[in-house]
């Protein structure tokens, strides 16, 4: 039995240098970042260890009896076996045995990671209110992300700034279709149903986050529509530290006194002449209540790694969505929205959103 | 009517086979039908991969994608592997039994009607406004949510075909209890027609629920309900739940003949009986049971919570010991047997480590935290393919070569069929094996394109080029049955020469009336019993008198057709006014035949006795 456990241990561990290889540290379950991405990674082993061994065992005895079983031109009758009940319980039982050894882990840890007692607690004490474990709220529309820290009255878009080395509780629903959250160095994924909230919780590992450049990729992964898989979003790690002084930054921000060029006040004209703002919101303090929240809020728009949460974020790349929305993302709930905006609109619109900055 | 074959005219024919009862022409009516969705849903996925193939690629649109991944899986499942499955029961569970048909064979009939006019409506979707594009789950937020009448389709198709895949279980269910010759006791029916029996049994429980499912949609999207609005007090987990209490134990309904298929020709090309045949129909049975057990694991994600998904996650689990029960007999019915490597044979060999992939993959995706990882993932894509292609496909071409010669007369070509294989076999595992990995590093499934620099470029080329060569593979099968269709010589009563059970001692293609003296079974293998004595026929069970059989009928055609016309008048009725008229019509159709089966008594006619002794194609010697 012992003996067992080291060759177990060995295959393990050869495995997981293998697999470990594989993909991109920003996107990959094979190179986890976070606690729970861990024990599900430390899961994955241990089920493709044993079944490593299954599949070595099966495939001895299969090569052996292709090899030497084979016609060779004698009319030969083989023996008509009816079976074998010793070989019948010895496959029986070893099998319920390699099960049990996985059974063990997994419904530990499907509890462990289901335990979000902490953030009950702290969204019941008013005071606390979400900030300590902190809480976010996952919104998922079609085609986009909205994300609320309601602890400190604060709601983004597309970017989820999060800190790291601490557990992190979610509130997660759909507004329209079902879809799912999933942050793959991270943590497994959860569905945003339309019916109730999900919840569970993720902790990112700085150190680990550093490999990824404190970027990570979300990804929808719940069909929901043409557009089904373009619906990234990006997750920031950031140490407690920054992550206060960023959400500061954001309580403090002031829409209004953002725009400074001339062409910039334009775009801000013409945010509100062409209705953009009836759906974005662009204070990060946005009480509407969430069916009227329809499209992103864009407060720090101009901090975000993509635009539309799919193209590099270039002022190039935000003139050709605003121009064609549909060319990049069909079937979104923006196209059509709004009439066609002049290359002078365009240039000022843009100049605007890029001045909606908590970091400049 | 006469038992002797004649030279008919091509109308005759089509007549003939539009009115058919005969459960071995029925066969080939399912056969030309699945086959036909089979290659329709491998364009649909070749077309898939093709976009694919490469990142950012603009082939198809997002929307046209979503369209070929519904059609593609629907039209596999439901119109293809089924219906082909269904083939192979109905040219030789009878046969197997020593029958002289199904119970019902009007019902048979009718079941295969409804399914290829539910298929055919299907299908016209693309012609007709696009085809429906919300998976082939069809999770009711954005089944509800998908404009135009493609996912209409999907509904009212599946509800005309699921009532005939729902008839032609419950025929097989009465058969095999009612009809089974003299001697031949449930222990000692042959694997397939057990598989048959507990996967019809399946049918019978699992398919009711998606018709009440799809019916709820229905009401939903075209009669103004509200069961899957969350506004309104619906539910759409619900949907989910219904969906895959139907839609797991599918998996078994078709992968348990393919089971069985190989059970049949391993023992025959290893000369040996399957090892553990007690162990082997208990397995299939407890499969069959714990099916119904574990429909939540597909819902890991949904968060029911750590309760349900450790109960499911664990009795997901179990199901991997029955099956490897089966997989080691297998493989002890081969040793120290004597291996002949023919067409079939090659099929099943290459079925064991294929499925075995797809099954160990399975218990992983059973742990359930680590299946929040995998869920929705390429991952997932390839854990199903290896089920479905590794094992439900392999079973499907093995059949089509091992049958072939019982159906037709005629021995596909060989060289040609160990071509196919190898090209399906490398196909396969170029194509899903490398899935598996594009999953763990991220890759969700169901998307249109991928953006490049995330890793994705290489595995998903390599994924494309093994599609090719499946494709190419089945192109090489087509021609092999022109080929033989036209060349081919004759064949004997048990072309293989190793058969075992009851289909090869009759002639082939066998006499519309199976055997002539209905025969007495002596134990498992009949066949291989009375050729070890050096017996060249079957014993007779009875002596040779007049055989009472079935007439041919044009009535369940014409019931399938009136609930194809309603099924467009229910979808148009909201556009036009001319659809309640024509779902009227339509009904009219249905129910006006089906009072006309009811009122013209049929008592069929007989084959006399004088006949038969001047046909000397029945299997039992007189």
């Amino acid at each position: 039995m012992k003996k067992l456990k080291w060759r177990l241990l060995l295959l393990l561990s050869v495995m997981t240098l293998v697999l470990s290889g594989c993909g991109e540290p920003f996107i990959s379950t094979l190179i986890p970042a976070g606690e729970v991405a861990d024990e599900q990674f430390s899961l994955m082993m241990l089920s493709t260890a044993i079944m490593v061994i299954v599949v070595a065992v099966v495939t001895i005895i299969f090569i052996y009896v292709l090899m030497k079983f084979r016609r060779k031109g004698s009319d030969k009758i083989p023996v008509q076996v009816e079976g074998s009940h010793k070989l019948e319980i010895i496959w029986t039982v070893i099998p319920i045995l390699l099960l049990i050894v996985l059974a063990v882990p997994v419904v530990a840890s499907t509890f462990n990671l289901a335990d979000t007692d902490p953030m009950k607690k702290a969204l019941a004490d008013d005071k606390n209110g979400g900030k300590d474990p902190l809480v976010v709220n996952v919104r998922a529309s079609l085609y986009w992300w909205e994300f609320e820290y309601p602890g400190y009255g604060v709601i983004t878009s597309q970017d989820l700034v999060l800190p790291t080395d601490e557990k992190v509780y979610f509130n997660l629903k759909a507004s329209d279709v079902k879809h799912s959250f999933w942050i793959p160095p991270v943590g497994g994924k959860i569905d945003t149903n339309t019916d109730n909230e999900n919840q569970f919780w993720l902790k990112i590992d700085s150190k680990r986050a550093k490999e990824a450049e404190n970027i990570f990729y979300g990804k929808c992964a719940e069909l929901c529509g043409p557009s089904h898989a373009l619906m990234d979003f990006k997750v920031k790690a950031v140490s407690r530290d920054e992550f206060n002084s960023w959400i500061n930054k954001m309580k403090n921000f002031k829409a209004e006194t953002v725009a400074q060029t001339a062409s910039a006040k334009q775009g801000e004209q013409v945010f509100k002449d062409k209705g953009c703002i009836g759906c974005h919101a662009v204070s990060p303090a946005d009480n509407r209540p969430e069916q009227a929240r329809t499209a992103p809020n864009l407060a720090n728009f101009a901090d975000r790694e993509r635009v539309a949460g799919i193209l590099e974020h270039n002022e190039e790349n935000i003139k050709n969505w605003l121009k064609d929305p549909e060319k990049y993302k069909p079937g979104n709930t923006m196209t059509g929205t709004y009439s066609e905006l002049t290359e002078e609109e365009l240039q000022a619109l843009t100049d605007y959103l890029q001045s909606l900055s908590v970091e400049k | 009517m006469s038992t002797l074959a004649r030279k008919k005219g091509f109308w005759p024919t089509v007549w003939d086979y539009l009115t058919t009862v005969d459960h071995k022409k029925i066969a080939i009516l399912y056969l030309i039908a699945g086959g036909l969705f089979f290659v329709i849903g491998g364009i649909e996925a070749l077309l898939m991969r093709i976009q694919l193939a490469i990142p950012e690629n603009d082939f198809v649109s997002a929307g046209t994608f979503n369209e070929l991944m519904t059609m593609h899986g629907t039209t596999m499942i439901f119109l293809a592997a089924t219906p082909l499955l269904f083939a192979y029961m109905n040219a030789v569970v009878p046969l197997q039994i020593g029958a002289r048909d199904v119970a019902f064979p009007f019902l048979n009939s009718l079941g295969f009607w409804l399914f290829f006019f539910g298929g055919v409506f299907l299908n016209l979707s693309w012609f007709l406004g696009g085809a429906p594009d919300a998976g082939w789950t069809a999770y009711a937020s954005v089944a509800l949510n998908s404009p135009g009448h493609g996912v209409d389709f999907y509904i009212l198709g599946l509800q005309i075909s699921g009532i005939g895949t729902l008839i032609a279980g419950i025929n097989f269910i009465v058969t095999i209890i009612n009809m089974r010759a003299p001697g031949m006791t449930y222990m000692r029916m042959p694997l397939f027609t057990w598989t048959t029996f507990v996967s019809s049994s399946l049918i019978l429980f699992a398919f009711p629920p998606l018709t009440v499912g799809i019916a709820l949609l229905m009401f939903d999207r075209l009669f103004g309900g509200n069961f899957f609005n969350p506004a309104l007090g619906g539910n759409t987990i619900i949907y989910e739940h219904i969906f895959w209490i139907f839609g797991h134990p599918e998996v078994y309904i078709l992968v348990l003949p393919a089971f069985g298929i190989f059970s049949e020709i391993i023992p025959t090309f290893a000369r040996k009986r399957l090892f553990g045949y007690t162990s082997m129909v208990f397995a299939t049975v407890l499969i069959g049971f714990l099916g119904f057990m574990v429909w939540a694991h597909h819902m890991f994600t949904t968060g029911l919570g750590p309760i349900a998904n450790a109960i499911f996650a664990v009795a997901t689990m179990t199901i991997g010991v029955p099956t490897g029960i089966k997989v080691f007999n297998w493989l002890f019915t081969m040793w120290g047997g004597s291996i002949r490597f023919t067409t079939p044979m090659l099929y099943a060999v290459g079925f064991i480590p294929s499925f075995v992939m797809g099954g160990v993959t399975g218990v992983m995706l059973a742990a359930a935290p680590a299946d929040y990882q995998y869920h929705d993932t390429y991952f997932v894509v390839a854990h199903f393919h290896y089920v479905i292609v590794g094992g439900i496909v392999f079973a499907i071409l093995a059949a089509a070569h091992y049958w072939w010669p019982k159906m037709f007369g005629k021995m596909l070509n060989e060289a040609l069929g160990k071509i196919t294989f190898v090209l399906f076999f490398i196909g396969f595992h170029l194509t899903f094996f490398i899935q598996h990995f594009l999953g763990l590093m991220g890759m969700p499934r169901r998307v249109f394109t991928f953006l490049s620099g995330q890793g994705f470029d290489t595995g998903n080329l390599i994924s494309t080029i093994g599609a090719v060569l499946m494709g190419v593979a089945v192109v090489v099968l087509l021609i092999n049955v022109v080929v033989t269709s036209v060349k081919g010589e004759k064949v004997g009563a048990d072309p293989w020469e190793d058969g075992r059970s009851l289909e090869w001692a009759v002639a082939s293609p066998p006499p519309e009336y199976n055997f002539k003296q209905t025969p007495l079974v002596r134990g498992l293998d009949p066949l291989w019993i009375e050729k070890m004595e050096g017996k060249k026929g079957l014993t007779p069970a009875e002596p040779l008198s007049d055989i009472h059989m079935p007439n041919s009928s044009i009535l369940p055609f014409f019931i399938s057709l009136g609930l194809f016309i309603a099924a467009f008048g229910l979808m148009y009725h909201n556009d036009y006014s001319w659809g309640v008229p024509v779902a009227i019509i339509g009904f009219i159709i249905t129910f006006g035949t089906m009072f006309l089966r009811s009122v013209i008594d049929d008592h069929g006619y007989h084959i006399h006795k004088e006949d038969l002794l001047k046909d000397d194609n029945g299997g039992v010697r007189a």
